[in-house]
């Protein structure tokens, strides 16, 4: 896989090709006949559609969040298609019956879908537009019991389970993105690990945003049932064009007793170009909930694509002793912005969070952390532990800090510590005295300042979020 | 080998080199002595490709298989792929990355660009423990990251490792002398004599004649206000040593 991955990521935008197919879409903009339409064409239950048209109903009543340090044009969700699928003749039986054009553009992103082809030791649910194209590996997945399918495969196989925990993380009435989430979402994994089961396979999402004007809406329900364990990795990529594109997704979480789940991202969507024109708007909701006693989610993400990244992977740590992790790179380039950090809900006795940021802004960029750790009144005993740090590459861009700790606890313990720095002339020329180049020397340099995120991501992550920082930080050193 | 005519250079619009000239040859050992602020460093850094010191007169011409080049027009990594290497007087912290990671990617990268069979990561580890040998280095030093928390001393071994890893055609060594204690000036000493040979040339800087006791030189430059002022033997580097430089003032 690193191999196929290095090629990939060798020069700029690689991934910004198009996918010429045709494409079954609604007609454009919000209402509640869209949302119906979307749900019957799903063939969802009448528990569902409610849902939705709730989540609609609310979601007309909020207005887009403007406290962000983005300058975030305004968004005209009425131009926008809620709902593009590849046209095709009848249902997949099996991922090998998927269209030849789909699975070769899946393989030009270095993820072969086809039977013979595909990575060994990770499962795939592959996601296009809005719809799954199906998921790798599934008779290996159930020989333990695993489920792992798209979410509408789970509404209709496993509605109990979906009922139970659907929403549960992250309620529709959150935020204005995930109520419009909620409303017209329409595709995504689901993943189920029964008791006792340590997940044989790493898990995998690779979200592919490809037709035009479309907005992408998917949602990810990952369950660790008591004493379970499973990584669960997701990858995104999308055309490059000049308009701007929304990727408004909702990930929830959910760990029972014991139960650990590591979910790890590495986003290299399409940023836009030099000047700021085009790329996505990555507009995400993603919760966990450490429900259970002892149970742990560990978040890690390399940020490296969207125009405007607004994201917070957070922890709610409910269950006593339970454990919450939050590795972060944020990487921004050219004119590209990120609002990104986390929270650490701390309820449970004795809970521990752990924060640690990485933010490299290069070019004009602007990066921000903004991250909250609360300690509620119940949870005696609780610690939390972050460190943020900002690293500046050249003149031009910007690093911001926005720390919000809220301590209701008198036995808690919370440290934070943040640094700046700047890539120093001394050290490049430290390295280039050695015969390292320019760009191979920052890229040492920022490897070195993002070594402890790194090294928690599974092998095969590192080496492409390696290669993407490297790439994206080519020349920016003058 | 190297060949430097009437250099002049400038940092923040200082003079510090001024018209400065020195021939280096194949298997020879130059020192260069002097007072503080005599623009010693400055020449190190202008040889090896600082971006900071600007070059407002004459040439740095160095031998290279493919004929004679003006260093001026390369940038640093360059220079280091054609042979050069500096040892820093105050060698630079890596965060994060170890040093074993770190010599290790600049002995392939030099490999690479040189047209070299890179050895097997085995070979490579037995390569780097052979030359720890000869400075008594902990093996410890690989794990940690390059120069953090370093001592003094350990820091100018970690430099003379990399002379002898990446084994260049002129190594500069800037103070490598400084902040040794007698034993660990020996032990140094004895690394810089490993790596002389006839094909090599070093262009020592110090401000003692210490290290010189122990890596004889063939010429004592003596260098003041940006100018060689004094050239000689090793003899000169003692009259220095017990008259002091306003000595040549006179």
């Amino acid at each position: 896989m690193s191999k196929v991955l290095d090629e990939r990521l060798e020069s700029e935008y690689k991934y910004g090709f198009y996918t010429d197919i045709e494409t079954e879409e609604f007609p454009k903009g919000l209402n509640e006949d869209i949302v119906r339409l979307i749900s019957q064409k799903k063939n969802e239950p009448q528990w569902l559609l409610d849902y939705r048209l709730k989540a609609y109903r609310h979601w007309c009543t909020l207005s887009a969040p403007d406290w962000q340090y983005c300058r975030v044009p305004e968004l005209d969700l009425q131009d926008l298609y809620y709902y593009a699928k590849p046209k095709q003749k009848k249902k997949y039986d099996s991922l090998d019956d998927v269209d030849p054009e789909l699975l070769e553009t899946f393989e030009k992103l270095g993820i072969p879908l086809a039977e013979q082809k595909r990575i060994t030791g990770v499962a795939v649910d592959a996601v296009f537009d809005s719809v799954s194209l199906g998921t790798t590996h599934q008779e290996e997945l159930e020989k333990v019991g695993v489920i792992f399918c798209s979410i509408s495969e789970a509404v209709e196989k496993y509605p109990e389970l979906v009922k139970q925990y659907f929403g549960s993380v992250v309620p529709y009435t959150d935020n204005y993105f995930a109520a419009l989430n909620a409303a017209v979402f329409s595709d995504g994994s689901f993943a189920y690990i029964p008791p006792g089961v340590k997940c044989p396979l790493d898990l995998s999402t690779y979200f592919r945003i490809n037709a035009m004007n479309t907005g992408q809406f998917e949602r990810t329900l990952v369950l660790a049932d008591k004493n379970s364990s499973v990584n669960y990795l997701e990858g995104c990529t999308a055309p490059q064009r000049d308009e701007n594109q929304l990727h408004a997704a909702v990930v929830e979480l959910v760990a029972l007793d014991d139960a650990e789940i590591r979910y790890s991202t590495v986003q290299n969507w399409y940023a836009g170009d030099k000047e700021g024109q085009g790329g996505i708007y990555n507009f995400v909701t993603k919760r966990g909930m450490c429900k259970g006693r002892n149970s742990q989610i560990s978040w890690t993400q390399v940020e490296a694509g969207s125009a405007i990244t607004w994201k917070y992977p957070s922890c709610v740590l409910l269950g006593d002793n339970s454990t919450g992790s939050f590795y972060s790179v944020a990487l921004t380039n050219n004119k590209m912005q990120a609002d990104t950090g986390t929270k650490m809900i701390h309820i449970g006795k004795n809970t521990r969070s752990t924060i640690i940021s990485k933010g490299i802004s290069a070019h004009e960029s602007e990066n921000v952390y903004r991250g909250l750790v609360k300690i509620m009144p119940s949870a005696t005993g609780a610690k939390n532990y972050s460190e943020c740090d900002s690293m500046l590459v050249g003149d031009r861009a910007g690093a911001i800090t926005f720390p919000y700790i809220d301590v209701k606890n008198p036995t808690a313990s919370v440290e934070h510590e943040a640094s700046t720095s700047k890539i120093s002339a001394d050290q490049i020329f430290y390295l280039q005295s050695r015969g390292l180049d320019r760009d191979q020397a920052v890229s040492l340099i920022v490897n070195g300042f993002c070594k402890d995120v790194f090294k928690t991501l599974p092998l095969e992550f590192s080496v492409e979020a390696v290669k993407l920082i490297e790439m994206k930080l080519e020349n920016s050193v003058g | 080998m190297l060949a430097i005519e009437n250099l002049s250079t400038t940092v923040d619009q200082n003079t510090i080199l001024n018209s400065l000239n020195l021939k280096i040859k194949k298997g020879e050992v130059h020192a260069i002595m002097g007072p503080n602020g005599s623009g010693k460093s400055t020449l190190s850094k202008v040889i090896t490709g600082h971006p900071a010191y600007e070059i407002t007169g004459g040439k740095i011409l160095y031998h290279t298989n493919q004929g004679e080049i003006d260093l001026s027009e390369l940038e640093a990594d360059e220079r280091a792929k054609n042979g050069i290497f500096l040892s820093f007087q105050y060698p630079v912290e890596i965060p994060g990355i170890s040093n074993y990671s770190f010599l290790k990617e600049c002995y392939f990268n030099l490999c690479q660009s040189q047209g070299i069979k890179a050895p097997s990561e085995e070979d490579f580890k037995d390569l780097i423990l052979s030359k720890m040998k000869i400075l008594q280095m902990s093996e410890k030093i690989l794990e940690r990251n390059v120069n953090e928390g370093f001592s003094g001393g350990e820091k100018k071994k970690n430099e003379i490792l990399q002379l002898l890893l990446l084994n260049p055609k002129l190594a500069i060594l800037d103070e490598t002398d400084s902040g040794l204690d007698i034993d660990a000036l020996k032990i140094v000493a004895d690394g810089i004599n490993q790596f002389r040979n006839k094909h090599n040339s070093v262009l020592l800087i110090t401000h003692y004649q210490r290290l010189l006791n122990y890596v004889k030189p063939n010429f004592i430059h003596v260098l003041q206000s940006g100018k060689i002022v004094k050239s000689g033997g090793f003899e000169l580097a003692q009259e220095l040593e017990s008259k002091g430089y306003d000595w040549i003032e006179n």
